[in-house]
């Protein structure tokens, strides 16, 4: 497979009145062709600097990017027919009707009128279209965010939280598409919060935290990365869990007592635990391995899972080494 | 060519575009229908009836004065005789020549003569339409995101705004064209029905057309005035809080600092332009067009230049 998008050591500095904010900062991510890419990050941590600089609407800082093989910003005009890019949220002209923005931009971007019709009735604003978008809700005009993006027939199609205000069958929806667009052969950018959605989707994920890339990969390879072999144990009654802890610990496992259940780890056959349970008198009414999912993931790497007690705040994330991880630029 | 298309549609689908277009003709309809209506052609039907009203005019006005002589006369040796001049001589005495009948005429519309004032106020208008239209234009894109969306389409940030200005002005230039064609067309028929074409030579009509196209170049002028002051702040505020802060500045604030600082600003009072036919005449500043147009110059120059390089320099965020 090609990659179709690539970016090597990018860098994006502010400088202002409080200071200097380094937005990006040394990141890279690689995405090959055919493939729906998740890219994730915490609020702040460098999403929308990365794809608005991959975009050309903001200078970076040092680094290089490629897309469809083209070294850009210098190549964007000659490739910027084949990407098609939601950025945030969908901002359009609020007195003109969907069917208007769209022949708009089919004209300035030379795409024959047609294509309006068909683009429309793929996300199921066909019999909306005359209406004026500041009538449209959220999601409506999410769906023509996602119409002015597919209305090129891009190679590549970059996403900013495309199932942003839809509803569940709209997510559903969105979520078909996009495969279907991968079938097709299109290469699919997703930038989502909802990370159960991009588990289902994606193929392989980007995740930046304060900058930097901290993980990347195929999606089951990032999840069997982090996962671990944790098994929780219940057992019939709670005064036991203390007994049951040193039982467990006599065999040479790690035990976490919790308030109800034991997190076991180190023991490769969770048979033994209940054989030393039922030895001992405790009997177990539940051992499940703890299965790890993106979101656990996400949390870990990014340092945002919440705290009881404390806010967090929108640039508290944790930063990747400095060494670059595995699949930078042109691995 | 796509770019300037579909640039030029978007101009002209705006509902804003439309409306401040549609109110600019309904002010020019209103003009020339009440020059119309309140101009009459000179008949001999009209002179006659203007002839009789100036005659009985200064058959009044002399009896009037008659009588005034007389109660003068009677007031002579009576304290009531400071009313009057002394020995009643400097009393008024009304003549033919005072109650002339072109007087009586009701308004005749002389093309030669006022046409050029309505020339005047038409690109005073148009150009105001221009300034509001170039600013809403573009800075409803950026404050919308279109401008955004566009840049994802096209990146070529400076082809954009280019296109964008040229589709603006060229939609002007045919606008302002037609319009004034019909303002022109209007008139002449104004001028044949209820005034008078009399001495417009060709040199008369070439004067007209270099003033209206001093007009076309007004119209140009603001409105990329106003789309580069919108351009540059991004919004379509800038550019009327900016021609806002003009005139704030310029008519009251320079006004008042150089009445204060006893500087003269269009004429000096103190001064004297002799000449043997005026006499003793106060300096005035007269701005030609010329010199309006080198400050035109300089300012689109300025601030179209100064938005082209904020387009290509400044992030898109």
């Amino acid at each position: 497979m090609s990659a179709v998008l690539e970016i090597e050591g990018l860098q994006k500095t502010y400088r202002s009145r409080k200071g200097v904010r380094r937005a990006l900062d040394g990141f890279d991510m690689v995405v090959e062709a055919g493939q729906v890419h998740g890219f994730l990050g915490p609020n702040g941590s460098g999403k929308t600097t990365t794809l608005r600089t991959l975009l050309g609407l903001i200078r970076p800082n040092g680094g290089r990017m490629a897309l469809l093989g083209r070294e850009v910003p210098q190549a964007l005009p000659e490739v910027a027919g084949s990407v098609g890019a939601i950025v945030e949220s969908p901002q359009f002209f609020g007195n003109f009707s969907a069917r208007d923005t769209l022949s708009l931009l089919a004209d300035a971007g030379g795409v024959d009128r047609s294509r309006v019709h068909e683009v429309l009735e793929l996300v199921g604003l066909r019999d909306r279209s005359a209406d004026r978008v500041k009538t449209y809700s959220l999601g409506m005009k999410q769906r023509l965010a996602v119409a002015s993006a597919l209305l090129k027939n891009p190679k590549l199609l970059i996403l900013d939280e495309p199932a942003n205000g839809l509803d569940p069958g709209g997510i559903r929806e969105m979520r078909t598409l996009m495969r279907n667009l991968a079938e097709s052969g299109m290469t699919v950018v997703l930038s989502s919060h909802i990370l159960g959605e991009v588990q289902l989707i994606c193929d392989s994920v980007t995740i930046i935290s304060a900058g930097r890339r901290v993980a990347a990969g195929g999606v089951a390879d990032v999840l069997a990365q982090h996962a671990t072999s944790a098994i929780r144990v219940r057992v019939e009654a709670i005064a036991d869990l203390t007994s049951a802890a040193h039982t467990l610990r006599y065999l040479g496992a790690q035990v976490v007592v919790e308030p109800d259940h034991l997190m076991v780890s180190g023991i490769a056959q969770p048979g033994v635990i209940t054989r030393a349970l039922a030895a001992r008198g405790v009997y177990v009414s539940e051992l499940a391995p703890v299965a790890v999912d993106l979101e656990s993931v996400f949390l870990e790497l990014t340092g945002t899972t919440p705290v009881e007690g404390e806010h967090r705040q929108v640039d508290e994330s944790v930063a990747a080494p400095a060494a670059p991880v595995n699949g930078g630029w042109g691995q | 060519m796509s770019l300037y298309t579909a640039e030029t549609r978007r101009l002209t689908k705006r509902r804003f575009t439309r409306f401040f277009v549609l109110g600019t003709l309904l002010v020019l309809a209103a003009v020339a229908v009440g020059m119309f209506l309140s101009n009459h052609k000179a008949s001999p039907e009209r002179l006659a009836t203007a002839q009789a009203q100036a005659d009985r005019e200064y058959d009044l006005a002399v009896r009037e004065a008659t009588k005034a002589q007389a109660d003068c006369q009677a007031a002579q040796g009576t304290a009531a005789a400071q009313n009057y001049p002394p020995g009643c001589e400097a009393l008024y005495q009304p003549t033919r020549e005072d109650f002339r009948a072109e007087w009586y005429m009701p308004p005749t519309f002389n093309f030669r003569e006022q046409f050029g004032l309505l020339l005047a106020a038409l690109a005073a208008l148009l150009a105001v339409m221009a300034f509001v239209i170039g600013a809403t234009y573009v800075g409803a894109e950026w404050s919308s995101g279109g401008m955004m969306n566009l840049l994802l389409w096209r990146p070529q940030r400076v082809q954009v705004l280019s296109t964008k200005l040229a589709a603006l002005l060229v939609s002007l230039t045919v606008f302002t064209v037609v319009v004034s064609a019909a303002w022109t067309g209007l008139f002449v028929l104004t001028a044949r029905w209820r005034g008078t074409l009399a001495g417009m030579t060709a040199g008369a009509w070439q004067s007209i057309l270099l003033m209206e196209l001093r007009g076309l170049v007004l119209v140009l002028v603001l409105g990329a005035l106003g789309f580069g002051l919108a351009s540059l702040g991004r919004h379509t505020a800038t550019a009327l809080g900016a021609a806002i802060g003009a005139i704030i500045v310029f008519q009251f604030g320079l006004g008042t600092v150089l009445t204060l600082a006893k500087v003269p600003l269009a004429t000096d009072w103190d001064s004297c332009d002799f000449s043997s036919t005026a006499g003793c005449e106060p300096a005035t500043l007269t701005i030609t067009w010329p010199m309006a147009g080198g400050l035109f110059a300089a300012a689109v120059v300025l601030v179209v230049g100064a938005a082209m390089w904020t387009m290509r320099s400044r992030d898109i965020t």
